[in-house]
């Protein structure tokens, strides 16, 4: 819990001198993978539900902020608020849906839901099908910050982030996360010990849609753009390969992950469709040789050395979480 | 025994499979205080009885009462709200979470807390006295940051009674506890069952008949899904059905 908290500033620290070496719009879209990254990664790694939809709620909160900012001319602040409530509400209606089934059962049904958003999304007239949602303007945060070019929206970006990445912190170390860790290892027991763990599984499913919600708001700002990419299903499975890549159930891995995938859609390009073999690749190389992910093999080596404590233990082996 | 002193109930308890009885017309009468066993031989319906009892299947026919209030088609984890917990064949503790969080997640429930997502988990603090009583209680005082999934399978054991206890719970119900310990454990499990069974009604599914014979107030011997006997060790012992169930059991194995 330390380390999490010395890291966390080491990141603020870094982010905030990176504008003057880096690529403002690349970091500013690592930050937005990397919430919705961290928030898939609290529904799998804490929760233990893995959902295979989770493009759903960045989506649809990608098309709501997009909207709102650009035919309603709405403030970026309650356009990006606007697109976590709806993102939410979604979260509520497929996770009171999908919460009685488990494993394999309720990851197609998060499927199959998240399939009804990409239709939508296809087939309705305000998200223009196809083109999507383009020129997405950047209004002046609270009506006076401008931050219409990239290098004044990056220090917002990288404030939301921090602010969604110390929710899920929060919530992991909050009484409720103690509930939902116990659920996740076994919730039989959980529910013997009197936890009407439905409820909990849908606070943790709807939590989780939220913050989704937050990173795709806050991507249609920056990308300026909500296209179907977004929704489509390869955004679920890409999310899915962030959290095992970096290591499933720890806060830091699903960011390692999303930095890591971000940089091969951006240096990869070129390489067009190819991208998804090596993607493929990449996900049979951390199944087979370091199932713990990034992350989760440099705890266990820091535990195997001696420099961490048991304490706080929670990476999982892509088995564990695929079983 | 008078009607009062039944705490947990039984009537004409059926449970099908698909045809096949797995527990058929069974009463049950567990005497408040007592430590009451189900003894049988495998496929006696033994397991499928305790999980009619707590809750987690439903029975095909028949009603279950407690404190008579009827349960029969209680969530179990409302009954475990009114104060009836069960343990697992399997040793039940959360792997990866540390023995001392094991133990408050059974705490906090009641306090009202669980739902708090937007609080620092150091307001569970308060409960850390009385996790380390209940840990003390069965012998795993000092290990509360090891994490559960790597004790000893003895220790997990103690972890998952001193989790069940958090619950102070009223009717004490345990699968099988010595399933899978060697004999040293045996032993001071067997006198940990008797510590803590103090004060509670305990309900008790186990094959080891050294430790039935030594805990158990009253007997229910099951064969087949039905109850060929009740009472006392030294009783149902001496009867020839209950030793010819064993004795054909034996053959079979």
């Amino acid at each position: 819990m330390k380390l999490d908290r010395y890291l966390l500033i080491a990141f603020v620290a870094v982010g905030l001198v990176l504008p003057l070496f880096g690529d403002t719009f690349f970091l500013m879209k690592v930050y937005c993978f990397a919430l919705f990254a961290c928030a898939f990664n609290l529904l799998v790694g804490y929760a233990g539900l893995l959902a295979f939809g989770h493009a759903a709620f960045f989506g649809a909160a990608s098309y709501v902020s997009a909207f709102a900012l650009k035919s309603w001319g709405w403030p970026m602040e309650v356009a990006i608020i606007a697109s976590v409530i709806s993102s939410a509400a979604l979260g509520l209606v497929f996770g009171a849906i999908a919460i009685r089934r488990t494993g394999i059962y309720f990851a197609m049904i998060t499927l199959a839901l998240s399939q009804i958003i990409y239709f939508m999304a296809v087939q309705l007239p305000f998200t223009q099908g196809e083109d999507g949602i383009h020129g997405v303007p950047r209004p002046p945060l609270l009506g006076f910050i401008n931050v219409s070019s990239d290098e004044q929206l990056y220090y917002f970006v990288l404030a939301v982030f921090v602010f969604g990445f110390l929710a899920i912190y929060r919530i992991v170390h909050s009484p409720f996360g103690h509930t939902m860790r116990s659920i996740r290892d076994n919730e039989t027991r959980a529910i013997s010990l009197g936890y009407d763990t439905q409820h909990y599984k849908l606070g943790v499913f709807v939590l989780s849609a939220a913050i989704a919600g937050l990173a795709g708001g806050t991507k249609a700002a920056v990308v300026q753009l909500a296209s179907l990419t977004d929704v489509h299903f390869q955004m679920s499975g890409e999310v899915i390969l962030m959290v095992i890549v970096g290591g499933v159930g720890t806060l830091w891995g699903p960011v390692i992950g999303a930095a890591l995938i971000v940089a091969m859609h951006d240096y990869l390009a070129s390489i067009g469709e190819w991208m998804i073999v090596i993607q493929g690749l990449l996900f049979l190389a951390v199944v087979q040789f370091f199932r713990r992910g990034i992350m989760g093999e440099l705890l266990a080596l820091l535990s195997r050395i001696g420099l961490r404590k048991g304490t706080d233990k929670n990476e999982a082996t892509t088995g564990e979480t695929l079983a | 025994m008078s009607s009062q002193d039944i705490i947990l109930q039984g009537r004409g308890l059926t449970k099908s499979f698909g045809g096949f009885f797995a527990v058929n017309g069974v009463d049950i009468g567990v005497r408040r205080g007592a430590i009451h066993s189900l003894i049988g031989p495998n496929g006696a319906g033994k397991t499928t009885l305790f999980n009619l009892l707590t809750k987690i299947h439903l029975p095909s026919s028949g009603q279950i009462f407690l404190e008579g209030a009827e349960i029969t088609s209680s969530k179990p984890q409302a009954i475990a709200r009114k104060g009836m917990v069960r343990s697992f064949q399997i040793s039940a503790c959360f792997q990866r979470m540390t023995v001392l969080e094991n133990v408050r997640v059974a705490l906090q429930r009641p306090t009202g807390l669980a739902y708090r997502f937007w609080r620092a988990d150091a307001c569970l603090d308060v409960l850390n006295d009385r996790a380390r009583e209940l840990l003390a209680s069965v012998g795993l005082e000092g290990a509360d940051d090891a994490i559960a999934g790597e004790l000893p399978y003895g220790r997990k054991r103690a972890l998952e009674i001193a989790t069940t206890l958090a619950l102070d719970p009223k009717v004490l119900l345990l699968d099988e506890p010595m399933a899978g310990l060697g004999r040293e454990d045996i032993a001071l499990v067997t006198a940990l069952i008797r510590r803590i069974s103090k004060g509670r009604t305990t309900l008790l599914v186990e094959h080891n008949m050294k430790v039935v014979a030594e805990l158990s107030d009253t007997i229910t011997v099951l064969q087949r899904g039905e109850v060929i006997a009740e009472g006392a060790y030294d009783e149902i012992s001496q009867l020839p059905e209950v030793r010819e169930a064993y004795l054909g059991a034996d053959e079979d194995g």
